[in-house]
């Protein structure tokens, strides 16, 4: 049973209804079938009216949905023979970050992604995907070999942020984050990003510098959660949903503020709904974004990079 | 009493802005954040904003911290007109704006430029936390991109004072990507051979600490700075730990091995003017 969501509620009731009356028809003579179609007509309109026109609070609750899929998950559909590596030769191993390499179709990848875990021990495992300094370490570590031996790097983006914790600012929070700007600026490989879930601040963006980025249509990116911004701006976190509307965190209205490429749209009530079409949608994107830009040379693909972040933000003069 | 008097005043008047500044006589004395002493603001003044008792660091005015550190009338500003466009419309944004630039006659947190330090040529920037709290969003972003990209065709070193509580929520993610879009230059800059030196100052945390701040060839913090990503507050609820009283301070960076020194105001340019003469020729092995 997934966990219901309340705007939905009402697509749930229309629905167990129905199911209610076609086991009814099930062990009777009487025929309801006109009855049920009316009723399947009549969900599939509230379905499109509740589904079609998400308000950017309820697109937050999608991202943060229980059963949202994951890193792994994704992993598990688009690419074969994942082998992950593991830790940063450093300090230890984040599992907040999962890294390693596979196949995509016939080439081999470098893949990279926050990681939250599907119930609460796994989730303590992985500090509820919010990594400490050794994760994104980790991460560069991967990004530096595909380089290396010159393999597109694809990362999934899907994180409260990283970790406000005393032993990650002691190791350097800051440091390892402006180190993965700095250097996923210069990697002369591809980079494609992929935002799946909650794209959360700058501990999103260290596994955010690259070509292409894309968004699933429910998935959010900003500066700080919704209820954080309401407590900072007005002292109030109940206000979430207001902040969430103000602060322009949908995918929407990233595409409109040029920060992202793509939205990869999801499957009806989102991409928890079914993986398996939500994986399909993402593989087309995915190859469409590699057969582009391996077009470029190493250079130009700086270059554009560059130029693309360059362009981001706005401003005016006196 | 004369502590009563200075109590209810803010302990740290603002200076209206760069012109005015020496011919407003407002707040006569300053009473000093660290020690609680009260010294004659010239005398402050006079030791950059170093309590001649304590030590104790108070914030500079980006102005003044030009004006110490550049030859006279060596330095001439890039990007002044830049102003914020409010690019998500965020309620009540121009007006705060509006004030924190009458308040202090800047036109945003940080102002770039280039300029000659004992005779040697440096680009800079330098945030000024009385403009917003120094909080990071498109413009401050733009400039010091810009300061960057400048410095790497002119073949300048650059100097970067931080000073910053992190993003401007005003402006939502575009905030957030100016992390990006300064880390990126920096990369170039880099790559190009160029030298950059970092300088936290009070306070260097969020978004600004997580990008460019750290990203210098040397990073330097002033003494006592707060340097950090995650505010307290929140890292002490998050662990449900109270923090020791020195933790992100520039002191405690240092022990953890995230800081190259921590440099003391007044011999801050002494050891620029030597580092600066030490890259001048690109270094040489014989
Ligand atoms: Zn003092």
């Amino acid at each position: 049973m997934k966990q219901v969501m309340e705007f939905e509620k009402p697509i749930v009731n229309l629905k167990e209804k129905i199911a209610e009356l076609k086991n009814f028809t099930k062990d009777s003579e009487i025929d309801l079938s006109e009855e049920i179609s009316t009723l399947e007509k009549r969900l599939s309109v509230l379905e499109d009216d509740i589904y079609g026109n998400l308000k950017p609070w309820q697109r937050v609750q999608m991202a943060r949905h229980q059963d949202r899929p994951t890193t792994l998950d994704y992993i598990e559909k688009l690419f074969r023979n994942f082998i992950e590596f593991h830790g940063d030769r450093l300090f230890g191993d984040d599992e907040a970050i999962v890294a390693g390499i596979a196949y995509y179709k016939d080439r081999p990848v470098t893949v990279i992604g926050h990681q939250r875990g599907k119930d609460t021990k796994e989730n303590i495992r992985r500090n509820f995907g919010m990594p400490h300094p050794e994760g994104y370490r980790k991460a560069l570590r991967h990004m530096k070999q595909a380089e290396k031996f010159n393999r597109p790097i694809i990362c999934f983006i899907d994180t409260k942020g990283a970790y406000p914790g005393k032993a990650a600012e002691e190791r350097g929070q800051s440091e390892a984050i402006a180190r993965n700007l700095m250097e996923m600026a210069g990697l002369k490989v591809p980079i494609i990003c992929i935002v799946i879930g909650e794209g959360g601040s700058g501990g999103a963006l260290a596994l955010g510098v690259g070509d292409h980025i894309h968004m699933l249509e429910n998935s959010t990116y900003s500066v700080i959660s919704p209820e954080g911004a309401a407590a900072l701006l007005w002292k109030d976190s109940g206000l979430a949903q207001k902040a969430a509307e103000t602060m322009k965190i949908t995918s929407y209205d990233l595409k409109q503020l040029k920060v992202i490429d793509n939205i990869i749209p999801e499957p009806k009530g989102g991409a928890h709904r079914d993986l398996e079409q939500q994986a399909d949608y993402m593989d087309h994107v995915i190859e469409q974004s590699l057969s582009m830009l391996k077009e470029y040379t190493p250079e130009e693909l700086l270059e554009k990079r560059w130029e693309k972040y360059k362009q981001i933000g706005d401003f005016t003069t006196l | 009493m004369l502590k009563d008097l200075f109590g209810k005043r803010k302990k740290y008047a603002t200076i209206p802005n760069h012109q005015a500044k020496t011919d407003v006589p407002e707040g006569l004395m300053q009473k000093c954040d660290g020690c609680h002493k009260i010294f004659y603001r010239k005398e402050m003044k006079k030791n950059l904003n170093v309590c001649p008792n304590c030590g104790h660091h108070h914030p500079l005015l980006a102005w003044d911290r030009i004006e110490c550190l550049f030859d006279m009338e060596s330095f001439q500003e890039w990007d002044k007109d830049l102003i914020t466009s409010n690019p998500l419309q965020f309620p009540g944004y121009d007006e705060k704006m509006e004030k924190d630039r009458l308040k202090t006659g800047l036109n945003e947190g940080v102002i770039t430029g280039k300029g000659f330090i004992d005779g040697q040529p440096a680009a800079v920037a330098v945030m000024d936390s009385s403009f917003r709290m120094g909080s990071m969003g498109s413009v401050i972003g733009e400039k010091i991109a810009r300061a960057i990209e400048n410095a790497r065709e002119e073949s300048l070193p650059f100097i970067i004072f931080a000073a910053s509580g992190g993003a401007r929520m005003q402006e939502g993610v575009l905030s957030l990507m100016q992390m990006t879009k300064t880390s990126i230059a920096i990369k170039r800059f880099s790559d190009a051979g160029g030298l950059m030196i970092s300088v936290m100052t009070h306070p260097t945390t969020g978004g600004v600490s997580a990008s460019f701040a750290s990203l210098g060839d040397y990073n330097f913090a002033e003494p006592g700075a707060l340097i950090g990503f995650a505010g307290r507050r929140i890292i002490e609820q998050t662990i449900r730990e109270k923090l020791p009283d020195d933790f992100q301070t520039a002191e405690f960076q240092l022990k953890h091995g995230q800081l190259d020194k921590v440099v003391h105001r007044q011999e801050m340019k002494t050891l620029f003017i030597t580092l600066l003469d030490m890259h001048k020729e690109g270094g040489e092995i014989s």
